[in-house]
């Protein structure tokens, strides 16, 4: 696909983001790949144009980051958390299942090229284990069938709601977020969730609190 | 002792993240405070205060700050470190999930105070729901004419981008961090100098982790006498833990620091019933795991180092007798291995080299010599590797053995998941799928 000239305007947009145009590589090249679904040949050096580097500078960035895919990722990219916590209290279970459910294994799209299978490390949510991603939203808590059956609501088209995030878009809608965070869904779903307010609930059964604050007014601390 | 939530006293309104909700419960009237203040006082508070960072090496914020040389005639940089990507850390995710508008409110007053007119929060690429709801944030602030030029008429000028990283554990290392936003490969600098006085852009720069930032409104707000009744002298304040693992309650507890794992693992409803604690690790899989002989030990800073061990992101993992140590440890190795960076030979052989003879172990392989030998192995790459995931990657082998040295024996002829069920140790076991 050939790159437009928008596209090469908004790729000029990243890197006036930032001091110096190089640091705008990054954010540049979740656009191209939301635009194509891929990182193309076409999109690096686009990216690198608009960056001031040489197309092989930008393709050694490219392939450090593993977010960044060489092929079609399609239309959704699914995510199972195998590191130790996941893997070990269900997850193991959960990618077996999705890759049976799927017929691939590991960092590769169905042969419909709906579907991209990656067995991914810790997302940061370990207290909601085992961890499933779409699309890079979450999906907490889920079981090898919650998993399967997540898989076959998005291919019958159906809503389906990330656990704590918007309603499931597309793989490429995403990148365009990680080029663009102000996406208007940060209202959206119920990013706070019992298990992250569980510690609050119990000091406040408990009539648990911290300290008094002192009076607002009171220019604290300067006599340090 | 109680749970004092403070960075998380109000998440249970959700319109916390936003600015109106956020100024509710007095968000922004640190900052307007402190934007009276002289940026010098500001640095000597949070001094004063004692806090220490949270991204897990505990080193003093404000002895951090205090590096940055002042006019120098350079730009100084604040970088907020949102890479949250080490096994066991969740947070930093929820902190911005939930409280977006404290980090925002944390990066203008710090700022401020290392005069930097740019910032970053460079958050991992693969949350995009933190990404969204702390650029709505940023938005919002810029909105409320908290960012951009001349804030609240003092003359400060200040610009904050978020920035999402593509997946690379390694960029959370903070000279990695900077490479990689200057839209390089994540790898790390030889240090010194340090980012204080050449960081990004080779000016001086301040890397802070999300929870430090989200500490300075409430030091700024409340003072430093009331930041110190938390905590002890050498690790003072409060702590998000986030209590993960085989836990009845996993989830998200603000206590002070000094409170005991035994006092969390209560909060959190003990271990899931019927079954006792194996092997835990306070903050993060790059920190020595420990028992439950080790549950009395106050969650400090000093206190861990004691124990032989580490605070580290304070978002203790605990597993249960389920749990094949030696199928974590070759785990833990296996992401390791997979974000060495490759700069340096110790870490990019020797996660290599170790990783393979874990994983002759799970499958029931290898020699009681093997057992031996990897400990040395796990020694030279311990001190000797170009950055600290290095080191991280040669802790959890010999401190497991030093616990569980039996089971690695065992593991020499029979396999992990013939030692130990795998399925036993599933959350969902015998559970109805949803
Ligand atoms: C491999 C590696 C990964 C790291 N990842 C993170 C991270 O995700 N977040 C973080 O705040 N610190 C991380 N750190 C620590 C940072 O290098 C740095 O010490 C920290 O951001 C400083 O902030 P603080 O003083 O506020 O804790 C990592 C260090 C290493 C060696
Ligand atoms: S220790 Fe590992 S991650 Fe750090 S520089 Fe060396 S190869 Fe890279
Ligand atoms: S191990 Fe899966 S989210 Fe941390």
């Amino acid at each position: 696909m050939a790159i437009s000239e928008s596209t090469r305007e908004q790729l000029q947009q990243l890197a006036a983001r930032y001091p110096r145009p190089r640091s705008g590589l990054m954010p540049m090249l979740h656009l191209v790949q939301s635009l194509e679904g891929e990182v193309t040949p076409e999109g690096i050096t686009a990216c690198a144009d608009a960056a001031g580097v040489s197309a092989a500078e930008a393709t050694a960035v490219a392939s450090f980051y593993t977010m960044y895919k060489r092929r079609q990722v399609g239309q959704h990219h699914i995510g199972v958390c195998v590191n130790t916590m996941c893997g070990l209290l269900g997850g193991d279970a959960v990618y077996e299942a999705l890759s049976e459910r799927l017929g691939v294994g590991h960092d590769a799209p169905t042969d419909d090229g709906q579907f991209w299978l990656e067995r991914i490390e810790c997302q940061a949510a370990c207290t909601h284990a085992p961890v499933m991603t779409v699309d890079w939203e979450y999906m907490d808590d889920v079981t090898p069938a919650a998993a399967v059956e997540i898989v076959d609501r998005l291919e019958r088209g159906e809503t389906v709601l990330s656990t704590r995030g918007p309603a499931i878009r597309d793989f490429r809608a995403t990148e365009q977020t990680l080029a663009y965070p102000e996406d208007g869904l940060a209202a959206e779903g119920t990013p706070v969730d019992d298990k992250m307010l569980v510690g609050l609930r119990i000091a406040k059964e408990g009539g648990m609190a911290a300290p008094g604050v002192p009076a607002p007014s009171a220019p604290t601390g300067q006599e340090g | 002792m109680p749970l004092t939530p403070v960075i998380t006293e109000h998440w249970d309104d959700p319109e916390l993240f936003t600015i109106s909700g956020y100024r509710r419960h007095g968000g922004y009237r640190a900052l307007e405070s402190a934007l009276t203040r002289d940026p010098d006082a500001l640095i000597s508070l949070v001094k004063d205060s004692g806090l220490r960072g949270r991204g897990g090496a505990g080193f003093p914020t404000g002895l951090k700050w205090s590096f940055v040389p002042q006019n120098d005639g350079k730009p100084h940089y604040l970088v907020v470190n949102a890479d949250e990507s080490e096994p066991g850390a969740c947070k930093d995710i929820p902190i911005m999930l939930a409280n977006p508008h404290a980090l925002v409110e944390g990066v203008i007053i710090t700022s401020y105070a290392i005069r930097a007119k740019h910032a970053f929060i460079y958050i991992r690429g693969e949350v995009p729901e933190a990404i969204r709801r702390v650029a709505n944030a940023v938005r919002e602030a810029r909105e409320a004419g908290y960012l951009g030029t001349d804030i609240r008429g003092t003359g400060f000028d200040l610009d904050v981008v978020v920035h999402a990283g593509a997946g690379a554990y390694i960029c959370g290392e903070e000279t990695a961090l900077l490479d990689s936003l200057e839209g390089f490969r994540g790898q790390p600098r030889l240090k010194p100098p340090f980012p204080a006085v050449a960081g990004l852009y080779a000016s001086p720069t301040v890397i802070n982790n999300v929870e430090t930032i989200c500490n300075i409104p409430y030091i700024v707000d409340r003072g430093v006498d009331w930041f110190r009744q938390f905590g002890t002298e050498k690790s003072p304040g409060f702590k998000v833990f986030a209590v993960s693992g085989h836990v009845n309650r996993p989830g998200i507890y603000e206590a002070p620091l000094g409170i005991t794992m035994r006092e969390l693992l209560d909060y959190a409803g003990g271990m899931r019933d019927g079954h006792q604690v194996k092997f835990w690790l306070p903050g993060g899989s790059s920190v020595p795991m420990l028992t439950a002989d080790h549950l009395d030990i106050p969650m400090t800073y000093e206190d861990m180092a004691a124990a032989g061990t580490m605070l580290g992101t304070g978002t203790p993992m605990i597993f249960d007798e389920t749990v094949s140590v030696v199928k974590a440890v070759t785990r833990w190795l296996e992401f390791y291995k997979h974000e060495s960076c490759g700069k340096c030979t110790p870490c990019r052989e020797g996660t290599y080299w170790i990783t393979g003879t874990l994983e002759k172990f799970e499958h029931g392989h290898g020699t009681e010599q093997e057992v031996e030998t990897l400990v040395e192995l796990c020694g030279q790459i311990m001190g000797r590797s170009f950055c600290a995931l290095g080191d991280a990657a040669a802790t959890p082998y010999p401190a497991a053995l030093k616990y569980f040295r039996d089971e690695f024996v065992a593991a020499t002829t029979t396999s992990a998941d013939d030692q130990f069920d795998p399925v036993a140790s599933y959350v969902f076991a015998g559970a109805v799928a949803r």
